[in-house]
């Protein structure tokens, strides 16, 4: 079972946050492997700037770049997201289960009450 | 940042809803996340008052939470700090996060919005970074 720390966390959610990013994360989810220049085309912002934000995703451990020749190919590392995912699912189950017996709890309290004040 | 968002629909108005949750009493019958029981549950639903709440859940082990609550509006809202007093995540330790409940009439009864986030630091938390949202369904869609 792998550890996630809260710092590697922090850098996933923090790479996430961005649309950007997180479009560049699901195209290469569907592809193989992209080269910057074809993962910058349907941005209308600078190729430096995409740049920037594919320091960010690599700084987060959620993509990887190879130079080969001239270009350069970016491919997903998902293992950081796998490791988000499930600090969330952790919290979810965690609360989820909590609400659900508060529900029960106060749809009886309602009951009671409505039969009181019939 | 990290938070989480919960929406739940209660067969309840929202005065019993919020008696449920803020109320030694109403804790004790919901707080642990399975049916073991609640130990202790003390209470004192308004600004910079404090909640201790022990429970033991079904596999023997023991938890507390405690927190302050930092604001309170009747039949509406809590927001409180929650930290792990011992138990809980293993991994996370003693720290602080916050709880935020927001409570709606509808017609049904209650619309109840749960968000848990951590407390935002300068530290861990670049304005950039902070009120992440929805993230989930993000998340499965890409992993999927």
């Amino acid at each position: 079972m792998v550890k996630y720390t809260d710092a590697q966390l922090d850098r996933t959610f923090g790479a996430l946050v961005d649309q950007t990013r997180r479009t560049i994360l699901a195209r290469l989810g569907r592809e193989a492997g992209v080269s910057v220049s074809e993962l910058a085309k349907p941005f209308a912002i600078t190729l430096p700037g995409v740049m920037k934000h594919l320091d960010v995703l690599e700084d987060a451990g959620l993509i990887t770049r190879s130079k080969e020749g001239r270009t350069v190919t970016v491919r997903l590392r998902p293992d950081p997201m796998k490791g988000a995912l499930e600090w969330l699912r952790r919290q979810e189950s965690f609360w989820s289960r909590r609400l659900d017996r508060l529900a029960e709890y106060a749809e009886r309290e309602e009951v009671k009450a409505s039969k009181r004040s019939r | 940042m990290t938070s989480l968002t919960l929406v739940r629909r209660i067969r309840a108005r929202p005065a019993i809803v919020f008696a449920a949750l803020s109320t030694p009493e109403g804790i004790t019958h919901w707080w642990g996340p399975d049916a073991g029981p609640v130990l202790l549950a003390e209470s004192d639903a308004r600004v910079g008052g404090r909640f201790r709440v022990r429970f033991r859940m079904l596999d023997g082990s023991e938890h507390e939470a405690v927190g302050e609550y930092i604001e309170v509006v009747d039949g509406k809202r809590l927001v409180m700090t929650w930290q792990w007093a011992f138990g809980g995540e293993p991994d996370e330790g003693a720290e602080v996060s916050s709880v935020t409940i927001d409570l709606r009439a509808i017609d049904t009864g209650t619309e109840l919005t749960f968000t848990h986030a951590r407390l935002q630091t300068e530290n861990s938390c670049r304005s950039h970074t902070c009120g992440w949202n929805g993230a989930l369904d993000k998340l499965e869609r890409y992993l999927s």
